[in-house]
């Protein structure tokens, strides 16, 4: 069951990027094609899946350990763009189907603010390896479904005609701010 | 101060003005705009970590083997980072409570390594930290006015100040869908004025 | 400059030593006045849910597997009020904290709210001064009052739709209250706090 509230809030009621605002650089970069946003979405959850594990240990048995909790934001950013690094590099060596599909977006996520906000969270709520590893993949995969979401409406977006002024970014974040209000009639889900 | 030098700080304000013109940094401007004063902490969070940073990073330019420049950016906007984050927990407790995980996030903020690498890791240290100080004041002042409109609107306030129409004022603005939708205007706005 | 290995890890090594001696410095520094400010907000936030006393003993309780912290004021080493730090998890945005601040009979004096991030306008009214939650308890004796909201059959006015954020407060005040019990009876019986307390002189205002 509280697995289940976990998985609930992170997808639907707290949405990583309608309600809390993470990953919108890739949000609003990476949506212009449903395809493009679903590879972008697979490669968050890999890289978010992989770095709150890493990122709990180094959290529990090093900084803990030694005292330097303060040293929190340092470490962890520089562990998250080593692992995307090393990522990138095995995955060219083992899978070069996976490589074609995702490896083009892994350079981006170093920079996608959620992949960093979800650490930093996770270790905040003191959630043990399970859970925080439960939370991080649902914050992914709720990262996927806004992404995907948000793509299919700008394609549509696409044939229709657009005054001058609100092409580009600015109708996007109000198709994006549509699509946040109707994700808060989830709240109260859990 | 030459009018070069001026044109360093003014055109972070206006022709390169970090959100509306190149629209970086977006999370942060969504995510803590909720109140007017929430937005300037914010913003004033920024630009003492991208001033520090900008400089730094100019002053030791010249020592970094190419191949790791990123990784050399990127711990030492972390500390700084972290140097920010520990003297608002210690001085202004209250509004290091507001901003939450947004203050370490800066170190993710596209704004500060985007300076380092296309300002600061080409240009002398004076002219980094006015580069800093321009950008800085565009990110501050578009979130302060982002987070002004959010709040009349949402909350019939402004910088913390009543207005006495709360009241009769939608709610979502304070709310995640109002972000989106204020700064999409504001943008509109911004595109119809600076582009005359 | 060029990229060569040895200069590669020779300055990217150089970097990480001087920032983090740079940052440890600054811990160093603010260790202190950070570990003042928290106890700064507790110390302001006792001064608003307790009458007026001389000095504060704390201990820590466990009620229904939360570690709750409770202080006792004292008069001339008399019991004079008891402010328990509560709990609850179960808030909108996450957990809720509150000052619960009792005089020795069990009458709610005040509530604080130490920490919240519910939806800013609905649930965040918990914290605005003569908000309806605080109304249906301030004042009233505890052990009279069911604390659960009205939706659920009990004696508290729920926040306008704020129902979760409402239930989260309630619990906060029940959970503060069993805390209160334990904390205000080892009193009675023992007529001195548990071990473990610590004592904190300097709790005193004009």
């Amino acid at each position: 069951m509280e697995y289940f509230a976990i998985i609930i809030g992170a997808i639907f009621v707290n949405n990583v990027v309608l309600a809390q605002f993470l990953g919108i650089c890739p949000f609003l970069g990476v949506s212009s094609k449903v395809e493009t946003s679903m590879g972008m979405g697979a490669a968050v959850t890999f890289v978010m899946a992989l770095s709150s594990v890493v990122v709990w240990l180094i959290q529990q048995y090093i900084l803990v350990p030694l005292g330097i909790e303060f040293m929190q934001t340092i470490v962890f950013i520089l562990v998250i763009a080593a692992l995307v690094q090393m990522v990138e590099i095995v995955l060219k060596k083992v899978s070069p189907a996976l490589y074609q599909a995702l490896g083009i977006f892994l350079p981006l996520i170093t920079t996608n603010c959620a992949v960093l906000g979800v650490a930093i969270l996770m270790v905040q709520k003191e959630y043990g390896l399970l859970e925080g590893l439960v939370y991080s993949v649902s914050t992914a995969l709720g990262f996927a479904v806004a992404l995907v979401l948000f793509a299919g409406m700008r394609e549509r977006l696409e044939f229709e005609e657009v005054p001058k002024a609100f092409q580009g970014v600015p109708i996007a974040l109000i198709t994006a701010a549509l699509l946040a209000m109707a994700f808060m009639g989830f709240s109260g889900l859990v | 101060m030459s009018n070069n030098k001026l044109s360093l700080i003014l055109k972070g304000i206006i022709k390169e003005n970090p959100t509306f013109v190149l629209i970086l940094g977006m999370c942060p401007t969504l995510g803590t705009t909720t109140s007017a004063i929430n937005g300037l902490g914010m913003g004033v969070a920024t630009m003492a970590v991208l001033i520090m940073s900008n400089a730094v990073i100019a002053m030791i330019k010249n020592v970094i083997p190419d191949k790791v420049r990123i990784p050399a950016f990127i711990v030492v906007i972390a500390s700084f980072v972290t140097v920010i984050d520990m003297l608002m927990q210690a001085y202004v407790p209250s509004l290091y409570a507001a901003l939450g995980v947004f203050i370490p996030l800066i170190v993710v903020n596209c704004i500060i390594l985007g300076r380092a690498e296309a300002f600061a890791s080409k240009n002398g240290v004076f002219d980094s930290i006015l580069d800093g100080v321009g950008i800085g004041l565009g990110f501050t002042l578009s979130l302060t006015t982002i987070g002004a409109v959010r709040e009349i609107l949402g909350s019939g306030a402004i910088f913390g100040l009543n207005l006495g129409i709360g009241d009769y004022m939608p709610l979502v603005f304070v709310l995640a869908p109002g972000a989106f939708l204020v700064l999409g205007f504001l943008m509109v706005l911004f595109n119809k004025l600076a582009k005359r | 400059m060029k990229s060569s290995l040895k200069n590669m890890v020779l300055v990217l090594f150089t970097i990480t030593l001087l920032s983090s001696a740079a940052v440890g410095g600054v811990y160093m520094l603010t260790k202190e006045p950070i570990a003042q400010a928290k106890v700064a907000a507790v110390n302001n936030a006792l001064k608003q849910v307790l009458p007026e006393y001389e000095s504060t003993t704390s201990q820590t309780i466990e009620v229904a597997e939360l570690p709750i912290v409770t202080h006792t004021a004292t008069v001339a080493d008399k019991a004079v009020g008891y402010a328990v730090e509560s709990i609850s998890k179960n808030g909108f945005g996450g957990a809720v904290r509150l000052m619960v601040g009792f005089d020795a009979e069990g009458k709610i004096l005040n509530i604080n709210v130490l920490e919240q991030k519910e939806t800013p306008g609905l649930g965040t009214k918990m914290a605005d001064e003569g908000n309806v939650l605080l109304l249906s308890l301030k004042d009233k004796n505890a052990a009279e009052v069911n604390m659960t909201v009205k939706k659920d059959g009990g004696d508290i006015d729920a926040l306008t739709a704020a129902t979760i954020s409402s239930r989260a407060y309630a619990e906060a005040v029940a959970v503060a209250y069993e805390a209160y019990k334990v904390a205000s009876g080892k009193q009675s019986e023992a007529g001195d706090v548990a071990t473990g307390a610590t004592k904190q002189e300097g709790g005193k205002y004009e």
